[in-house]
């Protein structure tokens, strides 16, 4: 039974990180549009143009 | 010009309506960039955003708008790539289940125009949303209840984890140290739990209280805080029998309850809130000096001048000073026909301007217009609908006192007849409050609306009440509106055997200049008919209200009203009900073209099988009589009455109400809305006008009247599942009471009845999908074809 001492403080740690990312998921607004959600994962994002290099500078 | 309306009102219907087809791409108007832009041109003006921009604390301002024709999935990828990258913007987020989109930028960096041009230059019409509507009280409380429900869920688990190795430790050898550890430990998750997650039922049972009147919020709240104070002070004392899983068990499944009913309501209250802005907010005032300036409707004088462009909507009451067009008042007659507007005609708020630019001098404050005696009419006739109890509240009336009685009488009963030390009454009364917590009852309602709603929502039919399905389920009589609902709303060519061919492609021809609808008519009419017409190599004068006019080969055409066509008016004496068109020429025989409004491709199907089915069908409209007396013949119609104004039509409702009938009204225009709003149940197509949408309680996508059948056959199935619910949980609670009364119950019998009972309700309502609705009386090919055609 001494296993409890810790096994019962593991179970309620991972319970509340689970809530803790329930309750951020909520705050930062994920669960406004379900709808929308649900579709967004299948949308591609479009491929952009590289931008112009002697504006920025960067090569790749 | 009817053409316009048309397109308005079906992108009204889009800010409206669930995503009917994903895989729709076609309705996306990105390709239409270029001719919606074009629409665009005089709506978007930043005046009408600047009062909706939000100053954030963080700098930013904000400003959240409707997209009105946001029909599918990818709009979201091209509205939000539109201003991806444009310099200042700090977030831009598309809401695909309220239909708006939240823009924030940096105004130092930017202002709201060119964000708002660029996704309007993509064909998206914009409407800004007042931000005193958002975040709403109910917005609030929805995020409360899913914290709170998360809350609930977290700690309900972890007990029960512990509650279970509890039971398990019964049949095993449990030491009474460990069981104290389990129940303490139980305590310390259960008890903040209880005290976060209850509050919206405490709140709720305290206001109810103080008002000096019970609901389910009562017995549930007693339950929920004596079971945890007993079981606390069974720990304290080293008891056996806790419950504390039992109470936040409950608390969980109750507040899925709420959750599903609050997320129904909500759907309802963000679809009223954007028809609401969707009304159009300013006029284009035209002042002394003849600058034009936009004015909020509100704040239009009589005596004012203002400008009303080709298809705009006319804001206000007024005569017509300057300018010759027709006027589409479909949707405040009932009328399929435009009527002229010449100087000095009298012109109503709500109707939509045709082919020219017009000039009104205000004769009546907006307050005091026509529309706004509709939209007054209706208000009053809703509140005789808000007397409607639901059914859950009804049983719930019911439920509560019995609750109290039988807990109260263990708790009295075991006090008299017993020697337990009052500690055990209490628990066993306890007991009783738990095991008859309406757990099940409070689930039983809101998990079948949500599937009915849901199974709706996919089938085109948007459901914008709670209670809508509940009154629809125990219609009787569906009174019916002509133009718009029962017809297409739009004319059709009716003698085309009697014309030649060669007629019909030079009036075709003519007529392909013109946006008038008995001119798009004769052009669809010859496109079916497939003959070819060749564009005329002459020009077409168009004069508004009277007909169109062209010289070919010396010889001067025309094609409009038979008076402007120098016929007399007893040259054909057949049938003067008709709408009609007069092709004349100087040396050629006057030829007629009449017109008839055709009904919905399905519209006499549905109402055989309707009134095979034993509804009472009754057809009231605005429309002349002999006109609604032909259509009610064909469609087999035996009671109609035409020449209705919305008075008449809500006075038709009260008398068929005081005959004991419950009736739903079905109708699209600004005429029925009152009717709509008076009626016990009301449904609307999705083009139908604003204010009819608000009024009316179910909203239905689509050529056919096919979804209005769907809808009645799925109230009555949900209301059949309720029912069954309320039984089951009614079944549960005979069994399980005198158990309970009898002092038998322990935690683990009360947590197992609970989480079963519930899971049966929620089960039962699920079948609602499963098994799918038949169109009996409809012939599976006839809907196939329709189906194809569209």
């Amino acid at each position: 039974m001494s296993a409890l001492i810790y096994l019962i403080p593991a179970a309620l740690f991972l319970g509340l990180l689970g809530l803790a990312g329930f309750l951020w998921a909520l705050k930062s607004g994920q669960f406004d549009d379900l709808d929308g959600a649900a579709h967004r994962i299948l949308l591609d994002d479009e491929d952009k143009p590289l931008p112009p290099r002697e504006a920025n500078g960067r090569q790749q | 010009m009817a053409q316009i309306r048309t397109r308005d009102s079906q992108e009204t219907a889009g800010a409206l309506c669930g995503p009917v087809s994903p895989l729709a791409l076609g309705c996306c108007p990105g390709g239409a960039t270029a001719e919606a832009a074009g629409a665009l041109g005089g709506g978007l003006r930043l005046s009408d955003f600047a009062d909706h921009i939000v100053h954030q604390h963080d700098g930013c301002d904000a400003l959240t708008l409707i997209v009105q024709n946001l029909h599918c999935p990818s709009c979201i990828r091209t509205i939000e790539g539109a201003v991806e990258g444009l310099p200042g913007l700090a977030k831009a987020r598309v809401n695909l289940g309220t239909r708006r989109l939240r823009l924030q930028w940096d105004p130092k960096v930017t202002t709201a125009e060119p964000l708002l041009a660029a996704v309007a230059a993509r064909g998206y019409r914009l409407v800004p949303l007042d931000p005193e509507h958002m975040e709403s009280a109910e917005a609030g409380e929805s995020r409360e209840l899913l914290r709170a429900l998360a809350v609930a869920g977290f700690a309900a688990s972890n007990v029960m984890l512990l509650s279970v190795s509890v039971w398990s430790g019964l049949a095993e050898d449990m030491g009474p140290a460990t069981r104290a550890l389990m129940h303490w430990v139980s305590a310390l998750i259960a008890l903040p739990a209880v005290a976060y997650a209850g509050r919206p039922f405490f709140r709720s049972a305290l206001g109810a209280l103080r008002g000096g009147a019970t609901n389910m919020d009562v017995p549930i709240s007693l339950a929920v805080i004596l079971a945890s104070g007993m079981s606390l002070s069974e720990t304290l004392r080293g008891g056996e029998h806790v419950y504390f899983d039992a109470s936040i068990t409950l608390l969980f499944f109750l507040l899925i309850g709420r959750f599903l009913d609050l997320q129904l309501r909500g759907r309802a209250r963000s679809a009223a809130e954007n028809l609401t802005a969707l009304r159009a907010t300013a006029a284009t005032v035209v002042d002394g000096d003849g600058h034009l300036l936009s004015l909020p409707i509100n704040r239009l004088e009589p005596g004012m001048t203002v400008a009303v462009a080709p298809g705009e909507r006319i804001p206000v009451d007024g005569l017509v000073s300057l300018g010759r067009s027709e006027i589409d008042t479909s949707l405040l007659t009932g009328e399929s026909l435009p009527r002229p507007a010449l100087p000095g005609s009298e012109v109503f708020a709500g109707t939509v301007n045709g082919g020219g630019a017009l000039r009104i001098t205000v004769t009546k404050s907006a307050d005091a217009s026509l529309l706004a005696e509709i939209v007054r009419l209706m208000e009053t006739a809703e509140q005789s609908r808000d007397r409607y109890v639901r059914l859950a509240d009804r049983v719930a009336r019911l439920y509560a006192p019995a609750v109290h009685i039988l807990a109260g009488g263990t708790l009295l009963g075991w006090l008299a007849f017993s020697d337990l030390p009052w500690q055990g009454s209490l628990m066993h009364a306890i007991a009783v409050l738990i095991i008859t917590c309406p757990c099940a009852l409070g689930l039983a309602v809101p998990a079948v609306q949500i599937a009915a709603v849901g199974r709706l929502m996919k089938r085109g039919v948007l459901v914008k009440s709670a209670d809508a399905l509940e009154r629809l389920a125990t219609v009787d009589t569906l009174v019916f509106d002509k133009t718009g609902t029962l017809t297409a709303g739009r004319p059709e060519l009716q003698n085309l055997k009697a014309i030649p061919a060669d007629e019909l492609a030079l009036a075709a021809a003519i007529a392909a200049e013109s946006r008038h609808p008995l001119a798009r008519a004769l052009c669809r009419a010859a496109a079916a008919a497939e003959i070819e017409s060749k564009a005329l190599d002459a020009a077409v004068t168009e004069h508004p209200g009277d007909g169109l006019e062209t010289r070919l080969g010396g010889t001067t055409l025309r094609l409009g009203r038979r008076a402007w066509c120098g016929i007399a008016e007893d040259a054909d004496e057949e049938g003067t009900a008709a709408m009609e068109l007069w092709l004349s020429g100087n040396d050629r025989r006057p030829l007629r073209f009449t017109f008839h409004d055709a009904p919905r491709p399905d519209a006499a199907s549905v109402i055989a099988h309707l009134q095979q089915r034993g509804f009472a069908v009754e057809l009231l409209s605005g429309d002349r009589a002999p006109v609604v007396a032909e259509l009610a013949q064909r469609l087999g119609i035996a009671t109609w009455r035409g020449d209705c104004r919305p008075a008449d039509k809500i006075a038709r409702l009260e008398e068929l109400a005081a005959q004991g009938r419950k009736t739903a009204m079905i109708g699209d225009g600004l005429n029925d809305a009152p009717a709509l709003a008076a009626a016990f149940a009301s449904l609307s197509p999705a083009d139908a006008a604003d204010v009819s949408q608000i009024a009316a309680d179910i909203i239905f996508q689509g050529e056919r009247l096919t979804p209005l059948v769907e809808a009645l056959d799925t109230a009555r199935r949900a209301r059949r599942l309720v029912l069954q619910n309320f039984g089951l949980a009614m079944l549960y609670n005979l069994i399980a009471v005198p158990i309970a009364v009898a002092g038998f119950v322990t935690p683990l019998i009360a947590a197992v009845a609970m989480s079963g009972s519930s899971i049966i309700v929620t089960a039962n309502a699920l079948r609602l999908n499963l098994a799918s609705v038949k169109l009996r009386g409809i012939k599976a090919p006839q809907r196939h074809r329709l189906e194809a055609a569209e």
